[in-house]
């Protein structure tokens, strides 16, 4: 709050190749997941010990690349002398950490693997977007920002998005899995791709675990939408205004809660359950892209 | 909202069965109706369009969130603005068809919930429910010996797994987790706890607007404000008769680090407060997120800039106008604009519009800009309009613009006399014979938001209670696990209304326990 506060450029631009250490890092990591899993489609399945052993070596570069993505996120905050969740670059780099940290600890919990080239998938495009289109210099935060439900709010906010992330993926194979269109294909494509399906879980093995992903990401996301109010009322004198970002929040919030009362609605639960669930993903990436970067509002973030 | 696989649980029959075609008494048409909008397929189809219907009111901009937004939208496309109004796109959040959403959506919630609650209350007063006939067709289910039949080795364990346990002679009931449902009602009940506070606090309120001058004094009633918004149900005789002065408004630059150049660091005003005109003053400040309590309201800051103090003096010195003006902000370097007006000028009435650059610099087109908020070289540009103010019309005229179209202007533009050009403290003349004017001195303003809303604290109550009842509800499994004995075989099923991974692991823990040799 004072103007003692030292920010160091030549910090961030350290973080920055941190990042991009990271990022090649998840890049590589992706490319033997997918290796193995594609392996794991034509061959053997759960057996396939060549399969295993790139599953393992993809999960170690993994670790790898989310460690230097977390020194990445440490070293941009100690450069911005602030928490790094003041602009979309630091969302992204930050949600990519989380998402991935969470998803490698799940694996101590359940055997998550074969999803794993879907989440370093999308994370190698957050941060290689991040890296290309949001990067900003660091800069102090205005007056609004400095408060600390900037570090609540946000923080939730971020670890709802990674559960979020993780029971997503989970849906998409579930709605693959359950598409006609895909089972009875009797193209060449169709088959291969039926085969690389059935290396996934049962439906409804899916189901129950995308569903626990689902309702810790709904509780964060109440809780991120409480905070918010809170907040929004210290600094913008209202609890609630419809600002852009408080509509969509609400409206991700009406999606999920959809979503719950779909799985124990006959003919809705399943198939319906996991596209609403999808939506509801989709809707929290619009969220942060397209509201953010053409919606007037009152959550602007320094540049971008 | 009820769910229609509860018919595994629920004992009310209505749930269960299938919902028919009215026949066409009006009675039971009603009761068709009232079960259609109860239902779970309903609700859910109410959420969706709820998220559906919330879409627009993002899309375009909103009277509620960004008035200046709407008026700038029927200015750049007036027939489309024209045609989006009618179907209330500017208002979404009023509008009869989005408010027609959440009140049904409401009743709905209503209507499922009360009689939950009833359900409810008998199932924590009750036993659990016998066995169905078929325990195999449970989710989860194991068939053991005969003499795999340790009764109360089973009951003992699921004791301590908390369950509340019956047996008869032929089978073992046994079921937990009530609190899942308590979470579900409690939840539901307190979102209509969120509804009910949010509609009366919104009636009860009030809100309102007022720019202050450094030095300026606010008195809370309703001439005082600038904008003022109560709500229906607020009494505006009932405003505290608190009074603020605004004794100073700093705001910190940072010009050490590059980086920050131009952006502003702290905003702080310092108050002095009165809780009514005989009470004893007390100091007190105001920054972006810490507002203060004044007499039951909260004061924020909400927009800052300058007002410069102008004295306009006629040709033989005499003061026809002394004080500062508010110039309303540009841009982020806080270029202004300004409309000062001499009603009381001689011979004749004149304006200026003028601008102001907290730190002046010339751009290469020759044009003036600002290149930091902060007034490290002050400038005030003016030009001078000569002509009626239309003060005396009567018509309620915006204090921060000058119009000037029944006016003559004598310097800047295409007068052919440039504009006036002022530093701080100097003084010029005025084309004309109009006199001289200074800039005397550079005061700050800030925008005062001050809010009256007394149901805040329920609203924020009942969303805690929300968020209690919906980590209940989502985090408690509930279980029901029955065994079965008969001549041949001891059968183990259990049962769930979540999607429960550990069924089988319970139902494997109770075959286990069931096998176990008496001591």
């Amino acid at each position: 709050m004072t103007p003692e506060i030292a920010l160091n450029p030549e910090l961030a631009t350290i973080s920055r190749i941190i990042v991009l250490v990271a990022l090649t890092f998840y890049a590589f990591s992706f490319i033997v997941l997918a290796w193995a899993l594609t392996k794991r489609a034509g061959g053997k399945g759960k057996k396939d010990v060549f399969a295993n052993r790139l599953d393992t070596i993809g999960l170690v570069l993994m670790g790898i690349a989310v460690l230097a993505n977390g020194v990445g996120v440490l070293t941009r905050g100690i450069a911005a002398n602030r928490v790094p969740w003041a602009n979309m670059y630091e969302f992204s780099i930050s949600g990519a950490f989380v998402v991935s940290a969470i998803f490698l600890l799940v694996l101590f919990f359940r055997d998550l693997k074969f999803i794993a080239p879907f989440v370093v998938g999308f994370v190698v495009l957050v941060i290689g977007s991040a890296n290309t289109l949001f990067y900003v210099q660091v800069e102090s935060l205005v007056p609004a920002l400095q408060d600390y439900w900037l570090v609540i709010h946000v923080s939730v906010a971020i670890l709802a998005t990674a559960f979020f992330t993780i029971g997503a993926t989970l849906s998409l194979i579930h709605i693959l899995k359950e598409t006609k269109r895909i089972k009875n294909s009797k193209s060449k494509a169709g088959i291969a791709f039926t085969k690389l399906l059935k290396v996934f879980p049962k439906s409804e093995k899916l189901e129950r675990t995308y569903y626990q992903f689902n309702i810790i990401g709904f509780i964060l996301w109440s809780f991120t939408l409480i905070a918010g109010a809170i907040w929004a009322d210290k600094a913008w004198h209202r609890f609630w205004g419809w600002d852009t970002k408080e509509v969509w929040t609400f409206i991700i919030w009406t999606i999920y809660a959809a979503y719950l009362h779909a799985t124990t609605t006959k003919g809705w639960d399943g198939k319906r359950a996991a596209w609403l669930s999808l939506i509801g993903f989709l809707a929290i990436i619009f969220n942060f892209t397209i509201v953010n970067l053409y919606f007037k509002g009152l959550h602007v973030y320094s540049g971008i | 909202m009820s769910s229609s696989r509860q018919s595994k649980y629920v004992v009310r029959k209505e749930y269960s069965e299938p919902i028919e075609a009215p026949d066409l008494s009006l009675k039971s048409w009603a009761r068709w109706l009232w079960r259609q909008l109860t239902s779970m397929r309903i609700a859910l189809f109410l959420l969706m369009f709820l998220a559906i219907a919330s879409v627009p009111g993002s899309v375009f901009p909103q009277r509620s969130a960004d008035p200046n937004g709407v008026v700038l939208y029927f200015k750049n496309n007036p027939d489309l603005a024209l045609w989006l109004d009618n179907f209330q796109l500017f208002d979404v959040y009023s509008s009869t068809w989005f408010s027609a959403i959440y009140i049904l959506l409401f009743i709905s919630l209503i209507g499922c919930v009360i009689p939950r609650v009833g359900v409810h209350y008998k199932a924590l007063r009750s036993d659990p429910p016998a066995a169905p006939t078929n325990l195999s067709r449970l989710p989860s289910y194991k068939k053991l010996d005969a003499t795999e039949k340790n009764l109360e080795n089973a009951i003992e364990y699921l004791k301590s797994r908390n369950f509340k346990v019956i047996s008869t002679k032929t089978e073992l009931r046994a079921e937990k987790g009530y609190l899942r449902e308590t979470g579900n009602l409690f939840f539901h009940i307190s979102l209509i706890g969120v509804l009910i506070a949010v509609g009366l606090g919104g009636g009860l309120s009030y809100a309102g607007q007022r720019v202050l001058v450094e030095g300026e004094t606010f008195v809370n009633n309703e001439a005082s404000f600038d904008y003022f918004a109560p709500g229906l149900l607020f009494d505006k005789n009932n405003l505290e008769p608190f009074s603020l002065r605004l004794e100073s408004f700093k705001t910190t630059y940072d010009f050490k680090n590059p980086n920050n150049y131009g952006l502003p660091m702290d905003f702080k005003a310092t108050v002095t407060t009165k809780d009514s005109p005989v009470s004893q003053e007390a100091k007190g400040s105001i920054r972006v997120n810490e507002p203060l309590a004044v007499g039951g309201s909260k004061v924020y800051i909400t927009g800052n800039g300058y007002a410069p103090e102008i004295v306009v003096r006629d040709k033989d010195g005499v003061v026809s106008f002394s004080g500062p003006v508010v110039f309303l902000p540009q841009d982020g370097n806080l270029t202004s604009l300004g409309a000062i007006k001499v009603p009381d000028a001689s011979p004749k009435q004149f304006g200026m519009l003028a601008f102001f650059y907290p730190t002046a610099a010339e751009l290469e087109s020759g044009a003036l800009t600002s290149n930091h908020p902060f007034p490290l070289n002050p400038l005030m540009t003016m030009n001078v309009y000569v002509g009626d103010l239309g003060l005396d019309s009567g018509m309620a005229v915006n204090a921060y613009k000058l119009d000037t179209h029944a006016m003559k202007q004598v310097a800047g533009g295409k007068s052919g006399t440039k504009a006036i050009q002022l530093t701080y403290g100097e003084t010029a003349q005025l084309p004309n014979d109009l006199g001289t004017v200074e800039f005397k001195d550079l005061r700050r303003f800030a925008s005062i938001d001050i809010t009256y809303s007394p149901l805040d604290i329920w609203v924020l109550i009942f969303a805690l209670t929300t968020l209690f009842g919906l980590v209940l509800m989502l985090i408690i499994p509930r279980r029901r696990v029955w065994v079965k004995i008969s001549k041949d075989s001891v059968e183990v099923g259990a049962l769930t209304k979540s999607k429960d991974k550990a069924l089988d692991k319970l139902v494997k823990d109770v075959a286990k326990s069931l096998k176990k040799k008496s001591k």
